[in-house]
């Protein structure tokens, strides 16, 4: 199939189509009304479902519905209107209901501006929704990973059957660059053992978030960790970009992946040995494979939009086998490839200083 | 090959459109390419630009620091984008909508009066693609051929009455081209 041209929020959008996507509960926000747009026009001639709800509260909640029968149900929204998800997110790892939630990231905190930012790290990953729970969080960084980790978003959610968040950014929702869809490359797994399909001939079923009787909270919980540590055995994934060598590396998620390769390219020329680590999991975090690379290099700098969110994930992950250094712009402050280079540049020589004073 | 090049006019001058044009051109190369508008509160009559990138390899950052060139369709974008062009790089002016000289030495300027030319030819005509052809004439980035299917296949998805109007586009892409090859007094 040919690459065609494609904005990222419509890829997306068009991806979810391709996987199966058989609901669309949504409400208009910038930088990803688009999604919306584009499941407006599509999803309903196509005999699917598509509601314009009236608030993101109501969208999530909408998904939880679809998601109980065991429907391929998603909704899309921007930093604000993910941080109002919050609660039902909790209440669908905790009743293990599928979903997909596309967060096309803002400025903020607070409704903040409409610019492209990466500041809701914290909010997919750490969750503002109570309890001990984990969202599958996915993080492209190019229209056609868009649209690959769309696709697996739709597996991962009815494989784990867990809400698994799409976290981009305003520039990736966007941005147009050329793409090829392919097709749906997954076998969905079979729910027929737990959806809520009519009690038909069969002992009724019930999908809830609340366990009441002694111990069944946290016997639940136990068995939701093992179902974490499953994914994180199975299903982390990152990016390596010249690292085999490298002194300094990166660590950078979404855009600021790519951004930094053009910084790292024109590092390589001028002879310094820099190489990219970038996670597409977020949850599950590569945090083995970081360890392996820091074990290895002289240096750590993360880059991120925002002041210092995914660095948290990096230090633990690296645990002092070697400095972490942390440069970010935010809410709308972006990162240059010549910005990154400067910074690259201006750390290399600490490096370089360390080697020739003989301090390892 | 490297190509960041800005298009940036008043909403509604189609600084996106010529933008996305140039996109598909590219892809018909088979070149990679990215394409990134400013957005959200933009509107008709504000300030809007894009940035674009075409290359042979992968392109890292579609956000463009300074570009190679610049296509400037109003005075308020000629302002904004002097400085982001690259030292040795190129800005187009329209000089209809334009009293404002150059400021810097060290890179280069082409004056086009795109909306005098614009009134020259078939109505309605394009600025936006005027300057263009212009763009492609001078910098041979990509084949004006690329541009036109680029604009055909562009204007399959469109309705009847748009549709149209694809041969003024193309009429207008190479008044902008033949504009660099010999530029026209404008009375």
């Amino acid at each position: 199939m040919a690459k065609v041209l494609v904005k990222g929020n419509e890829a997306i959008a068009q991806a979810a189509i391709n996987a199966g996507c058989q609901c669309y509960f949504g409400y208009p926000i910038t930088p990803q009304s688009e999604i919306g747009e584009y499941m407006g026009a599509h999803l309903p001639k196509m005999g699917r479902v598509f509601v314009t709800a009236e608030s993101e509260l109501a969208s999530i909640n909408m998904v939880i519905g679809a998601g109980t029968t065991g429907a391929k149900a998603m909704t899309s929204s921007s930093s604000c209107g993910i941080a109002l998800m919050q609660e039902s997110i909790s209440a669908m790892c905790c009743a293990e209901v599928p979903g997909v939630i596309v967060s096309v990231m803002r400025g903020g905190p607070g409704l903040g501006n409409i610019a492209p930012a990466q500041a809701d790290y914290f909010q997919a990953l750490k969750g503002g929704g109570n309890g001990d729970y984990k969202t599958l969080v996915l993080s492209p960084s190019t229209v056609q990973e868009a649209i690959d980790l769309t696709y697996r978003a739709f597996y991962l959610a009815l494989k784990y059957r867990n809400p698994v968040m799409l976290l981009a950014d305003g520039i990736l929702g966007q941005m147009m660059e050329p793409a090829e869809f392919g097709e749906y490359p997954y076998e969905d797994p079979d729910v027929s053992t737990w959806a809520l399909d009519g009690a038909n001939n069969r002992e009724p079923r019930n999908i809830v978030s609340l366990h009441m009787p002694e111990g069944a909270m946290e016997e639940r919980t136990n068995r939701l960790f093992e179902k974490y540590q499953a994914m994180q055995e199975n299903e982390t994934t990152y990016e390596d970009f010249m690292l085999k060598d490298a002194k300094l590396v990166i660590t950078a998620f979404g855009t600021v992946g790519r951004v930094a390769k053009t910084a790292i390219k024109k590092a390589r020329e001028a002879g310094m040995k820099v190489g990219l680590f970038r996670p597409i999991t977020l949850f599950p975090f590569p945090d083995k494979a970081l360890h392996d690379v820091a074990e290895n290099a002289d240096l750590i700098l993360d880059l991120e939009l925002n002041k210092g969110q995914m660095l948290l994930d990096v230090r633990s992950a690296v645990f002092g086998a070697c400095p972490v250094e942390f440069y970010g712009r935010t809410a709308g402050g972006l990162l240059t490839p010549d910005s990154i280079y400067e910074k690259i540049c201006e750390l290399y020589k600490k490096i370089d200083n360390k080697i020739e004073a003989g301090v390892n | 090959m490297d190509m960041s090049v800005i298009v940036a006019g008043f909403g509604g001058q189609g600084a996106l459109l010529a933008g996305i044009i140039l996109c598909h051109a590219a892809v018909i190369e088979g070149k990679k390419t990215t394409w990134i508008p400013s957005y959200g509160a933009e509107m008709r009559g504000g300030a809007v630009n894009c940035a674009v990138n075409i290359s042979d390899d992968e392109i890292g950052s579609p956000v463009i620091d300074k570009a190679d060139f610049v296509i400037a369709m109003n005075d308020v974008s000629q302002i904004k984008f002097e400085d982001k062009v690259k030292n040795g790089g190129c800005m187009i002016i329209n000089s209809s909508l334009s009293n404002i000289k150059p400021n810097r030495k060290d890179i280069n300027y082409i004056e086009i009066p795109l909306n005098e030319l614009a009134h020259k030819l078939t109505q309605p005509a394009f600025v936006n693609v005027i300057a263009l052809g212009a763009f492609i004439e001078k910098t041979k980035v990509l084949k004006m051929e690329s541009v036109i299917s680029a604009m055909t296949e562009m204007a399959k998805t469109l309705s009847e009455k748009k549709r149209k109007l694809l041969p003024n586009n193309i009429e207008s892409l190479k008044f902008g081209a033949s504009f660099i090859k010999n530029p026209l007094p404008v009375s």
